[in-house]
């Protein structure tokens, strides 16, 4: 046995030398790794079907997505991510051959080559004043044989030719209070109308030779009753308005140039008015829609201008735009949701009493309303036209019904991720059944011969492929169960649309997937934010049968005193416990490091009036909770007055509602920044659940450093005025940047430093006793990261034997609030090449594996970079011990070393997050980097160093000890052979 | 008329690869992202395609795409000192400084803050393409030598070969009272024999 385990230290050691792995193999993408694509909610969609190959649909998305999608599957064709700052304001297809976008209110034209994704041209539109943005293509209008695009953007028409984006002609509309609304082109003639209102109470009507933009005509016509929202055109020469007071629609008709108006009270239509009323704008032909509170009336419009209500329903409705289908007719959806169906109707424009179409669909309750349809047709072998319907839903998924079926569906809401928290899986139990392993020894040495060839580089394509379908089958890695490394665990997101998933670890499919209630728009709260996701509940002591919760927290509106909401969401069943609608705010949320005897973790909550309050509200959490009162400190940031304030709690609420679990609070400090020349733009501390393992650092001789490790400490950069700005619009002389280290309990700034001539963006991570973070230098013309360690000084002594002897080795200094806590710290700036989106860094479970930072560049990737190179302890020329410790010689940047990217050749688009978490084994770290992309890994930052790795050839080293022990045997049999004839001699 | 004025633009995009001062109150930057046929090709990563590409101004102010001759250009620029980033798989591209003057507009001032390297012209081009695999060595008698189970072999080998060597070139007289020794001590046991195989 002694044997065996020698033998196997032996092999280790020498394949942990010899076979470093720095990084990936192209062979093992896929392996730990999970990359998935979304879109975000889908904001327009045009379909690209005329042709009868590939059936594709654009979509443009809430993301600045503008994609190809196979209609088929769903999948991506390509897709393109626009700046943070480009949103989409139209989409449509060209000529059959061009995407054409306008994006960035209305200033940016684009046009992408369709099949592939390759942009074309661009063209930038400027105009005089802000006004909406609108693109139109006509289909059949052109200009010397040039396809045109109209569009109407700043206050400024514009036709714009097809084939390179140049701007045929323009035309300004620059009166003063002139609001554009619409841009109708009546199909087969030449003519533009522009519609829109000016002071509020003047209708105004544009004619325009789409050839040359000559105004040929120019109407207005006041109307006392003034002008409410938007407009819905339902003829080429007709557009129905609201007036003032939402009560009145209007009907105006600009036939032959004669403005007309006709008023019809809205209660004449419906016998029970509720109110001021909204049009929901649509483009079919004689109908429109108003939503009056939750009741939505479709009204159609006759030829002589007379409103009739064709339908009056409850249920949420959305209306499609009209589909041009055979002889100039029009074709529509409505669809509604009806309980766990949703219905579907397809009509003709000028035919509402029939349906071309009825379906009703079965629609899973966690996808919500729906919010947006799309219609496209197809004809069918009986030459009877067929509709297939794209639907946007609540939880801001896309799917394509056909036939009353969900074709596909695609979970686009995972492209806003608001905030990430994981969650253990449940323990394998004795009924749960465990994966086979190899079934026979053969097999199993078969296995391990063709991994064999695969690391020797023997292996043909078929035995490459064969090895990885065995590696995913054999690596259980999507069991739904804990495993003993810790790699598995539930990834629970919250997304913007106010839904939960819990996305498994091994290979990111959704377990569960729940829509907040709590987070939906309703009769009492019409803007809910998500906000935050915690741990509410991790039962692993005596509340095993417990299952673990997770926390959201949200709240109604934007505003800072807007009323907060809490759900309680169990992440085995992703069921909600409960949910709870607050009467406070929600300012800040501090998760408290107490548990009671039912591992709740106990938060409180700040609200705007600077109350705190306690959840959970039961009796033992407050008598937990008084216990360490007096320990309870936290700071706030108002980064537009320039003030941190440092808080704790005083008593009991007093005031109007004696409630148990509030209480008063007070300020300790705050820390003023001189407004005129300092701004704060960062502001970043240690995360909560950090695990540091020694607070020694043993430096290279002999001494010993002591890391300053605190929980309150925070890290604050201000920039100059300024340079608050974007890179290019400051010069070095007036731009610097503070760094500062702040003690949030005592609220003493610890360290301070300035850069001159560096501005933001700034991105910091904190982590044990250092920061690093990210700054643009604009001397040098260069991003740069640097790198600040604090270390206690008032244990430095302490090395001192006699002191120890005499009992003096604590600190040397007594412990004050008022006494100055010695520290010294070492700093040390490089240039760094890239922008960053967001810096992470590793953590692992005892924190005793080095560290790498995490580093979202610009390009969308994630860079992994070791601690090591960020050491303030960096010179040109290290000593030989300083070299022994690790110590790499001084370069003046940092190095980008490509197969270091954590993400290999893929893109996280639109990166917003990364987040780390401990797996149970100490060298591993889970990362997680979402965006429009989701994107999983795990890292061992020094290597697997406590595991072997997967590639570990266990038949190789099973086949050497039996050759060995038969060679061990036969020279032992051999040599006592020879002493035989040798004693017989 | 269209042709001719495509004509036209190709042929002053080549002269337009500065900075020259737009309608209304910015400049515009035009330039091209060239990347070589030859780079990207070797090794794993796939060359990135141009439709990929993304150029980035100032940190992500502006993000614009190539066109498919791989110009691009940015639109309505304040004056002052900017910079440029292109993003590409595969690809390792130098940040670029642009400076554009108010007082002398279409005078073009560029350099890779990398290698303080001046451009003539916005011409941008990988410094080196990035691999991000490791590659796997091709398979080697060297690779077999060096891997635990070959110096195992390579050990067994030497002891084979050269301890009798050794035990030659011993004197006989030790010899003998080595060879009386282990008489004595009898036939040597497997468990007595394997732990001193192993600690060699």
């Amino acid at each position: 046995m002694a044997i065996g385990s020698f033998l196997i230290l032996f092999i280790l050691f020498f394949f942990s030398s010899l076979n470093p792995i720095l990084s990936l193999y192209e062979d093992q993408v896929g392996l730990v790794d999970w990359h998935q694509q979304y879109l975000g909610k889908v904001k327009q969609a045009v379909f690209h079907t005329h042709k009868t190959g590939r059936k594709r649909v654009v979509v443009s998305t809430e993301e600045n997505v503008v994609a190809l999608l196979d209609l088929r599957q769903g999948e991506i064709f390509w897709r393109h991510v626009l700046g943070s700052n480009d949103v989409i304001d139209g989409i449509d297809i060209a000529l059959g051959k061009y995407v054409i976008t306008l994006s960035s209110g209305g200033s940016i034209l684009r046009a992408w080559n369709l099949p592939d994704g390759q942009m074309v041209w661009e063209s930038s539109l400027r105009g005089p004043k802000h006004s909406k943005s609108l693109l139109l293509v006509p289909t059949n209008l052109k200009i010397e044989k040039d396809n045109i695009v109209i569009i109407f953007s700043n206050g400024r028409l514009n036709a714009v030719s097809c084939i390179d984006g140049e701007v045929l002609w323009e035309k300004d509309f620059e009166g003063e209070s002139l609001e554009v609304q619409q841009v109708i082109q009546p199909p087969g003639s030449n003519l533009i109308y522009v519609v829109g209102f000016a002071s509020s109470s003047l209708f105004e009507m544009y004619q325009i030779n789409a050839l040359n933009g000559e105004l040929l005509k120019h109407e207005s016509a006041a109307f006392s009753g003034g002008f409410l929202g938007e407009v819905s055109p339902v003829f080429s020469e007709t557009v129905v308005a609201l007036d003032s007071t939402g009560l009145i629609l209007l009907t105006v008709s600009f036939q032959n140039g004669m403005i007309s108006f006709q008023q019809t009270p809205i209660s004449n239509l419906v016998k029970d008015s509720f109110g001021p009323a909204k049009i929901i704008p649509s483009s079919v032909t004689g109908i429109f829609a108003i939503k009056m509170n939750a009741v939505t009336i479709v009204i159609r419009v006759t030829d002589e201008n007379k409103l009739e209500v064709v339908e009056k329903t409850n249920h949420e409705t959305s209306i499609s735009d009209a589909l041009p289908i055979s002889e100039g007719q029009q074709a529509f959806a409505l669809v509604q949701r009806a309980g766990p169906e949703i219905h579907l109707r397809v009509k003709l424009a000028h035919n509402w009493d029939d349906n071309l179409l009825k379906e009703s669909v079965k629609m899973d309750q966690h996808r919500g309303l729906v919010h947006k349809i799309y219609i496209n047709n197809y004809i069918r072998a009986d030459k009877s036209y067929g509709f297939r319907a794209l639907i946007v839903m609540e939880d801001h998924s896309l799917l394509l019904l056909q036939q009353g079926e969900i074709v596909w569906s695609r979970e686009d809401g995972l492209a806003s991720i608001i905030d990430v928290t994981t969650s253990e899986l449940p323990v394998e139990r004795d009924g749960v059944s465990v994966a086979k392993v190899e079934h026979n020894l053969f097999e199993w040495l078969k296995g391990h011969m063709l991994k064999l060839k695969g690391t020797l580089m023997l292996a043909s394509p078929q035995d490459i492929a064969a090895i990885q379908s065995m590696r995913l089958k054999n690596s259980e890695k999507s069991k739904m169960t804990r495993d003993h490394n810790g790699f598995r665990k539930l990834l629970i997101v919250l997304t913007r649309a106010g839904k939960l998933f819990a996305l498994h670890t091994g290979d990111g499919h959704i377990v569960w997937s729940y829509l907040l209630q709590s987070l939906q728009k309703s009769k009492v709260c019409q803007h809910p934010i998500g906000l935050n996701l915690y741990k509410w509940q991790v039962p692993h002591h005596h509340a095993m049968d417990e299952n673990p919760s997770v926390l959201v927290i949200g709240k109604c509106g934007p505003s800072s005193d807007a009323p907060g909401a809490l759900s309680f969401v169990d992440t085995y069943t992703g069921k909600e416990l409960s949910s709870l609608s607050l009467v406070h705010s929600v300012a800040l949320v501090i998760p408290l490091p107490y548990t009671d005897s039912t591992e709740q973790r106990l938060h409180l909550l700040i609200d705007a009036d600077k109350h705190a309050h306690l959840y959970p509200k039961t009796p033992e959490a407050i008598s937990i909770f008084e216990r360490e009162f007096s320990n309870i400190y936290w700071y706030s940031v108002e980064d537009d007055n320039g003030i941190i304030k440092g808080h704790a709690l005083r008593g009991k609420c007093t005031g109007e509602v004696a409630d148990e679990v509030c209480f008063d609070t007070r300020e300790l400090w705050s820390i003023v920044f001189p407004s005129e020349s300092e701004k704060i733009i960062a502001t970043v501390t240690r995360k909560l659940n950090e695990v540091v393992h020694t607070q020694a650092k043993v430096i290279a001789d002999q001494e010993v450093m002591y890391k300053y490790i605190s929980r309150n400490l925070l890290f604050v950069a201000t920039v100059a005025l300024k340079g608050s700005g974007e890179i290019g619009s400051v010069t070095p002389e007036e731009s610097w940047l503070v760094a500062y280290l702040i003690d949030t309990v005592t609220g003493r700034i610890l360290h301070r430093v300035t850069h001159h001539g560096s501005q933001g963006p700034v991105h910091a991570v904190f982590s044990e006793n250092w920061v690093v973070y990210h700054y643009f230098n604009l001397k040098a013309h260069r991003y740069e990261m640097s790198v600040i360690e604090i270390y206690d000084q008032s244990r430095a002594d302490n090395k001192d034997v006699w002191k120890l002897v005499l009992g003096k080795h604590n600190l040397t200094s007594p412990i004050s609030l008022y006494s100055r806590p010695d520290v010294i710290t070492k700093s040390q700036s490089y240039f760094f090449t890239h922008s960053v989106k967001t810096i992470a860094v590793t953590s692992t479970t005892k924190g005793i594996t080095s560290k790498q930072l995490l580093i979202g560049t610009i390009g969308d990737q994630v860079l992994a970079l070791e601690k090591r190179f960020l050491d303030p302890r960096r010179t040109v020329n290290p000593t030989q011990a300083e070299k022994e410790e690790g110590i790499i010689p001084l370069t003046d940047s940092l190095p980008i070393i490509p197969q270091s990217y954590v993400t290999h050749a893929l893109r996280v688009e639109g990166l917003r997050g990364i987040i780390t978490v401990p797996a149970k084994l100490e060298s591993t770290t889970l990362v997680f980097a979402h965006g429009v992309d989701l994107f999983f890994t795990q890292l061992a930052p020094s290597r697997t160093y406590d595991s072997l790795t997967d590639d570990f050839n266990y038949a190789l080293l099973l086949i050497t000890i039996v050759a060995l022990m038969a060679a061990i045997f036969l020279t032992w049999t051999l040599s006592e052979r020879k002493e035989l004839q040798e004693n017989w001699r | 008329m269209a042709p001719i004025a495509r004509l036209l633009l190709l042929a002053l995009l080549p002269t337009a690869l500065t900075i020259s001062s737009g309608s209304g109150d910015g400049y515009t930057i035009n330039g091209r992202v060239k990347i070589p046929q030859g780079l990207g090709t070797k090794g794993f990563a796939l060359p990135g395609k141009t439709s990929n590409v993304k150029v980035i101004l100032n940190g992500g102010q502006i993000v614009t795409y190539l066109r498919p001759d791989g110009y691009f250009s940015f639109q309505n620029i304040p004056a002052g000192t900017h910079l440029i980033e292109v993003a590409a798989i595969g690809y390792f591209f130098s940040p670029v400084r642009v400076d554009v003057s108010a007082r002398n507009p279409g005078k073009v001032q560029a350099a890779l803050t990398e290698n303080r390297r001046g451009l003539s012209e916005l011409v941008l081009e990988p410094l080196r393409d990035e691999q991000y695999y490791e590659i796997r060595e091709p398979f080697s008698i060297m690779s077999v030598v060096k891997s635990p189970m070959g110096l195992m072999v390579g050990f067994m080998l030497v002891v084979v070969f050269l301890m009798p060597k050794l035990v030659e070139n011993m004197d006989p007289e030790e010899m003998r009272r080595a060879q009386e020794e282990m008489r004595n001590q009898g036939v040597p046991s497997l468990a007595s024999l394997l732990p001193g195989g192993g600690r060699n």
